[in-house]
C-alpha cells in the first residue's frame, strides 16, 4: 500500500503535532520542579513532591526524545535548519534536560558530590527553561526566524561561503527570538500552564492536608496568569498576517489574518481548539469550586485540554498551504509541509512504524495502573525500596 | 576550499567525540548489567531463595544509578546531528531520521516504561509481572543500540539509498537494505557483546572488592558465577564479531583496514602485527614510511584474516592514495577530479532546471551520476590528498590494546569461573585484584573500540559521499568551543557524582530486606 505524498506530508504533521501537544502536557513535571519550595515546606514534604514527580519525569524525557526523532525522519529540513540555526536556544533546552536527568536519581544519594541544593537548583533551572523556551520556539512556527535556505549550497567548492544548505542570519542564533513580545507571551503561558498542570497532579496524587492548601491557593494564583499570557498570545495570532503558501507555485506570501482563516477553513480544528480550551478551564475551575469531590479529576480535564489546544495549533501553523516554519529573512526559504519532509517512501516506511504508536501507549497504560494504584504519602514512601 | 572554516569542523569533530565518549562510558553497563539482572531475577522466581532477591536489587541499584547519567548524556547526541552537522541532517535525513525515529517509539518507551516497574513494582506488581519488566528493561535497552548502530552502520557502508538532484540529498530506496546491511547487523552484534563482557567484568570486580575486603561472601559469588558463565559465552562473541567487524572493514572501508594495520605498502601474504611498537616519524606528511622499532608477526595471518585467503592482497596507504593500476584501486587524484565533476555538474543541473534548459539539464545529471560514487572526494580538490589519511598510531594501537584485552578478559572470566567451582577464589587474592583493576580495563578496550571505529574513518562522516567539512553547521567556531568547554565541564561533574555515588553505594554493600521477602 502506499498514501499520496500530500497525504503521508499531513500524516506527519499530525503526528509531528500529537507528540508535540503531548509534550507539553507533560512538561507538568517541569512546572512540578518549580514548585518544590512553595508546595513543600518540609523536608518530607519535598520527599514526597520529589518521588511523585519523578517517577513520571522519564517520560516527559522520552516524549522529547522521540518528538526529536519523528521531527528529523520526517521533515528533515526543519531540524537542520532550526536547530542549526537557532543554535544557543536548543542548547539551553537540552542543558537543562541533561541536568535534571541526573538530578532525581542523584539529589538524596550519599556523598553526591554537588550536594542536595545543587540537584534542586538544577530541577529548578530545567524546570523554568524547558516551558519558557520550548513554548518561544513554538510560537515562532507563526512569528518567523531568520534564516536562508539554498539547496544548492552543496556545490559551493570556492567563494567566500560555506557549502552549507541551511544559514541562519538571526544575530543570536536563535535567543533572538525570547526578545519578540508575542514568542514570550507563548512561553511565559506554557510556563504557568505547566504550573498549573503540576498542581492538578499533586491534587491527584498526595494524601498530605497542609500541602492540599498550599496547592489550592496556588491553582489561581497560577491558572490567572497563564490565562491573560495565552489569551494575549492566541488573539495576536490570529490577527495578525500569516505565511501563506501558493499550492501552485510553492510561492510563500503574507496574508492577513491566515490564522483566522486557518482556523474557519478547517471547522474541525477550530472545534478542537474550543474543546481543547473549555477542558483546561474545567479542569481548573472544577477543583476551586468542589475541591472535595472534583480536586482528582482536574488533571484529566486540563491534561486532555492541553494536549487538544496544543494539537489545534500546531495544525493551524502547518495546514491550509501555511508555511509552518516562515522564515522572515527570506520569505521564500520558509519551510512548508512539501519543501521540508522526507521523502514517500521514507514516510510511508514510517507510517507503517507509526502503527506500534497505539500498542506502546496500552503498555505505558496497563503499567502505570500497576503501580500508581494509591496516593503519596511518607507512609507509603518509607515502605519504598528505590527512593529519590 | 578556502571557504571552509576549519577550526569550526575541529571543534565540531571535538565536540562530537566528547559527548559520544561520554555517553558510551555508560551505555555499555546498561546493555550487560539489565541482563545479568535479568538472569539473577530469573533464579530467584525459580529457586523462590530469598538471597537472590536480595542480590538482584543490589545490582539494580547500581544500574539506576548508572542508567540515569546513560540518558542524560544521551539526549545531546540526539539533537547534536541537527545543531552541530545541520547539512549532514539535510543530506542524509531521510535514511538516518527514521532509525533514531523507530528507536524512541520502539526502544525508549519500552525501557523507561518497564523500568519505573522494576524500581517501584516490587511490592505491588505479582513476581511474574516483575520479572517480564526486567526482562523488557534489558531488551529494551538493547533495542535502542540496535537502531543507533544501524544508523552508524550506515554511515560506514551506505546502503539502500539513491541521490535524489532535485531535493539535493540521498533518499532511501529501501528500508531492508539499510537495516540489514552486513556492517550495521555484525556492528550491532560486535557492540552489544562488548557491553556484555565490559558488564561482567564490572560484577566480577565489583564482587572481587568484597572477598578482599571479607564481606558480602555469598552475594559475591553468586554474583561471579552468574557473571563469568555470561562473561565467558559473549567473550566468544565479541571476539567472533569482532573478526567479522575487520573483515567488513577490509571490504567496504579499505583505508581504515590500512590505517589499523600501519600497513603503507601493499602486499600479498600480508603478515599480522600481533604486538607492535612504532616508529614516532610515521606520521610525516608523505606518509611512506613503514617502520616498526619492534614487531611479531604471524606470516600470512593478515591476508587471511581480512579475505580468508592467505595469497589475498592487501592494499597499502599508499596504493589507496595513489593508486594502484595492478590492482584496479584508483588514486585519491583521479577520485577527487571524478567528485569535483559530481558536485560541478549537480550545480550545472539545478541551474539548467532553473532556466528550463531540459536538455542541459539532462546532460548535466548524466554527468552527475557516473561520477556520484566519488563524490564526497571533491570537496579535497586541489587539496593536499594525504589529508584523507586517518591518524595512523591511533587506529593501529587502540585496536590491539582492544583485542588484547578481549583476550585477557576471557582468561579472566575462566580462571574465576573455575576457581569459584572449586570454592577457592576466596583465597586468590591476585586473582581477585586482577579482576578488580581489570574494571577499568574494560571501559578502555570499549572506548577504544570507538577510537578504531570512529577514527579510522575520518574525514568520512559518510564514507566517500560525505566528509566532515560539507557536513556542519554555519556556526562561530567560538559557540562551538563554549558548548564543548560547557558539556566538559557539566559531564565531568555529573562523571565525579556517578563514581561517587557508585563507591558509595558498593561501599554500603547490599541492605538484607528480610522483613520485605517474607511479605512476598
Ligand atoms: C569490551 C570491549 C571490546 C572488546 C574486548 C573488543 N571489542 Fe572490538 N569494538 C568494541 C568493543 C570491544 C566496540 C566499542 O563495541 C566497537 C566500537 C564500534 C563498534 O562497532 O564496536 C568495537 C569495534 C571494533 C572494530 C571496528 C569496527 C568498525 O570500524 O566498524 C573491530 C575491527 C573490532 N572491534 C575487532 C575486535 C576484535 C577482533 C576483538 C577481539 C578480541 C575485539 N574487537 C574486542
Ligand atoms: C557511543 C559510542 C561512540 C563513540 C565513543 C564515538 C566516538 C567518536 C569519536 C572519537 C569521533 C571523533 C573522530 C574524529 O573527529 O577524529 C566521533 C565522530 C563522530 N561520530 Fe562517533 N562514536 C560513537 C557512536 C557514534 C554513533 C552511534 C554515531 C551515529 C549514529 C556516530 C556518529 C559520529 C559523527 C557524526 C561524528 C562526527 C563527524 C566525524 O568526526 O566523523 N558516532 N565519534
Ligand atoms: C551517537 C549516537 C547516539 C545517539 C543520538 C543516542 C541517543 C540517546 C538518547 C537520546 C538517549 C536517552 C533516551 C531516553 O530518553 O531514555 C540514549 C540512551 C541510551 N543509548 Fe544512546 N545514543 C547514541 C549512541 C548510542 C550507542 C552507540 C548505543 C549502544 C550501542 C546507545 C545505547 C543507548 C542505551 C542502551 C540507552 C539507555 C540508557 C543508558 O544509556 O543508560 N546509544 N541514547
Amino acid at each position: 500500500m502506499t498514501l499520496s505524498y500530500d497525504i503521508l506530508q499531513h500524516y506527519w504533521w499530525i503526528i509531528v503535532s500529537l507528540l508535540g501537544a503531548i509534550l507539553v502536557f507533560l512538561m507538568f513535571v517541569q512546572g512540578g520542579q518549580t514548585l518544590l519550595y512553595t508546595i513543600g515546606k518540609t523536608n518530607d514534604e519535598r520527599t514526597i513532591l520529589v518521588n511523585l514527580l519523578g517517577r513520571k519525569w522519564e517520560f516527559t524525557f522520552t516524549t522529547l526524545v522521540t518528538f526529536g526523532g519523528a521531527f528529523f525522519a520526517s521533515f528533515p529540513l526543519f531540524y537542520s535548519t532550526s536547530f542549526g540555526g537557532a543554535y544557543w536556544v536548543w542548547m539551553l533546552i537540552l542543558l537543562g534536560f541533561i541536568l535534571q536527568a541526573v538530578s532525581y536519581e542523584y539529589r538524596s544519594k550519599a556523598s553526591n558530590f554537588l550536594g542536595k541544593r545543587t540537584f534542586e537548583s538544577f530541577l529548578l533551572l530545567n524546570g523554568i527553561l524547558a516551558p519558557v523556551l520550548i513554548g518561544t520556539a513554538v510560537a515562532t512556527f507563526f512569528t518567523g526566524s531568520q534564516f536562508s535556505v539554498n539547496l544548492t549550497n552543496i556545490t559551493n567548492l570556492t567563494g567566500t561561503k560555506m557549502p552549507v544548505i541551511s544559514e541562519w542570519t538571526g544575530p543570536a542564533h536563535g535567543l533572538e527570538a525570547a526578545l519578540n513580545v508575542q514568542n514570550l507571551m507563548l512561553g511565559l503561558a506554557v510556563l504557568f500552564l505547566s504550573r498549573v498542570l503540576a498542581l492538578l497532579y499533586f491534587m491527584n496524587r498526595i494524601n498530605h492536608a497542609e500541602m492540599m492548601e498550599r496547592v489550592k491557593k496556588q491553582l489561581l494564583l497560577n491558572a490567572i496568569p497563564f490565562l491573560v499570557f495565552f489569551l494575549i498570545f492566541l488573539i495576536w495570532t490570529l490577527l495578525s498576517s500569516g505565511f501563506a503558501v501558493n499550492p501552485e507555485t510553492g510561492v510563500v506570501s503574507m496574508e492577513s489574518y491566515k490564522y483566522l482563516h486557518n482556523l474557519i477553513q478547517i471547522p474541525v480544528v477550530a472545534v478542537i481548539l474550543l474543546l481543547g480550551v473549555a477542558l483546561v478551564l474545567l479542569g481548573i475551575i472544577r477543583p476551586l469550586t468542589c475541591f472535595e469531590k472534583c480536586s482528582t479529576k482536574g488533571i484529566w480535564g486540563a491534561g486532555l485540554g492541553t494536549i487538544l489546544t496544543v494539537f489545534a495549533l500546531l495544525l493551524l501553523a502547518g495546514f491550509n498551504n501555511t508555511a509552518y516554519y516562515p522564515s522572515t529573512y527570506d520569505l521564500q526559504s520558509s519551510l512548508t509541509l512539501k519543501n521540508s519532509s522526507s521523502s514517500q517512501y521514507t514516510l510511508m516506511a514510517m507510517s507503517y512504524v507509526s502503527l506500534l504508536v497505539p500498542f506502546v501507549i496500552a503498555y505505558i497504560w496497563v503499567a502505570w495502573r500497576s503501580i500508581d494504584n494509591q496516593k503519596i504519602d511518607m507512609k507509603e514512601l518509607n515502605n519504598e525500596s528505590h527512593l529519590y | 576550499m578556502e571557504n571552509v572554516d576549519f577550526s569550526l569542523v575541529d571543534w565540531s569533530r571535538a565536540q562530537f567525540a566528547l559527548t559520544a565518549m561520554y555517553h558510551w562510558l555508560f551505555v555499555p553497563l546498561t546493555l550487560g548489567l539489565s541482563f545479568i539482572i535479568a538472569f539473577m531475577e530469573t533464579l530467584y522466581v525459580r529457586t523462590g531463595n530469598p538471597e537472590w532477591k536480595r542480590i538482584t536489587k543490589f545490582w539494580m541499584t547500581l544500574f539506576g544509578i548508572n542508567f540515569a547519567i546513560g540518558v542524560a548524556t544521551g539526549i545531546i547526541l540526539e539533537f547534536e546531528f541537527g545543531t552541530n552537522w545541520s547539512n549532514y541532517s539535510w543530506f542524509v535525513g531521510d535514511i538516518f531520521g527514521a532509525p533514531l525515529a523507530i528507536e524512541g517509539i520502539m526502544a525508549f518507551f519500552l525501557e523507561s516504561t518497564f523500568i519505573a516497574v522494576m524500581f517501584f513494582g516490587w511490592n505491588k506488581v505479582s513476581r511474574k509481572f516483575h520479572l517480564l519488566s526486567t526482562w523488557l528493561v534489558a531488551i529494551g535497552s538493547n533495542l535502542s543500540a540496535l537502531w543507533i548502530l544501524v544508523a552508524n552502520g550506515w554511515m560506514q557502508y551506505p546502503a539502500g539509498m539513491k541521490f535524489n538532484p532535485d531535493t539535493a540529498r540521498n533518499e532511501m530506496t529501501n528500508f531492508w537494505e539499510v537495516l540489514f546491511s552486513p556492517v550495521a547487523i555484525n556492528k550491532f552484534l560486535h557492540t552489544i557483546s562488548s557491553g556484555y563482557v565490559l558488564a561482567s567484568v564490572f560484577v566480577i570486580g565489583v564482587s572481587a572488592w568484597y572477598l578482599l575486603k571479607n564481606r558480602e561472601h555469598e552475594l559475591a559469588k553468586k554474583s561471579i558465577l552468574v557473571a563469568s558463565v555470561f562473561g565467558l559465552w559473549t567473550t566468544a562473541f565479541v571476539v567472533l564479531t569482532g573478526d567479522g567487524s575487520a573483515r567488513n572493514m577490509a571490504k567496504y572501508q579499505p583505508m581504515k583496514f590500512a590505517a589499523m594495520e600501519n600497513l603503507y605498502t601493499g602486499q600479498q601474504n600480508a603478515p599480522l602485527v600481533a604486538i607492535g611498537i612504532l616508529k614516532a616519524d610515521s606520521k610525516e606528511a608523505q606518509h611512506n614510511k613503514q617502520d616498526f622499532r619492534f614487531q611479531i608477526e604471524i606470516p600470512n595471518m593478515l591476508s587471511y584474516m581480512a579475505f580468508l585467503d592467505p595469497n589475498a592482497y592487501v592494499p597499502g596507504i599508499q596504493d589507496i592514495v595513489h593508486g594502484n593500476a595492478e590492482h584496479n584501486i584508483p588514486s585519491f587524484q583521479e577520485r577527487s577530479e571524478k567528485g569535483k565533476i559530481a558536485i560541478n555538474s549537480l550545480a550545472n543541473y539545478k541551474n539548467a532546471k532553473k532556466a528550463g534548459n531540459d536538455s542541459l539539464a539532462k546532460v548535466s545529471l548524466a554527468n552527475f551520476e557516473a561520477n556520484y560514487s566519488n563524490f564526497g572526494y571533491g570537496f579535497y580538490a586541489g587539496r593536499n590528498m594525504h589529508e584523507l589519511v586517518p591518524s595512523v598510531p591511533t587506529s593501529f594501537y587502540s585496536f590491539r590494546i582492544m583485542v588484547w584485552l578481549g583476550v585477557h578478559f576471557g582468561v579472566l572470566f575462566l580462571v574465576v569461573l573455575i576457581l569459584t567451582l572449586k570454592d577457592k577464589i576466596d583465597k586468590k587474592r591476585f586473582i581477585l585484584y586482577t579482576a578488580l583493576w581489570s574494571i577499568p580495563l574494560a571501559y578502555i578496550a570499549s572506548e577504544l573500540g570507538w577510537v578504531v571505529a570512529e577514527v579510522g574513518r575520518q574525514p568520512w562522516v559518510i564514507q566517500d559521499i560525505l566528509p566532515t567539512i560539507a557536513a556542519v553547521s554555519q556556526l562561530k567556531s567560538s559557540s562551538v568551543q563554549i558548548t564543548f568547554w560547557l558539556f566538559f565541564i557539566i559531564f565531568t561533574g555529573l562523571l565525579i557524582a556517578e563514581v561517587k555515588i557508585m563507591t558509595t553505594s558498593i561501599k554500603k554493600g547490599s541492605v538484607s530486606d528480610n522483613q520485605e521477602s517474607t511479605n512476598q
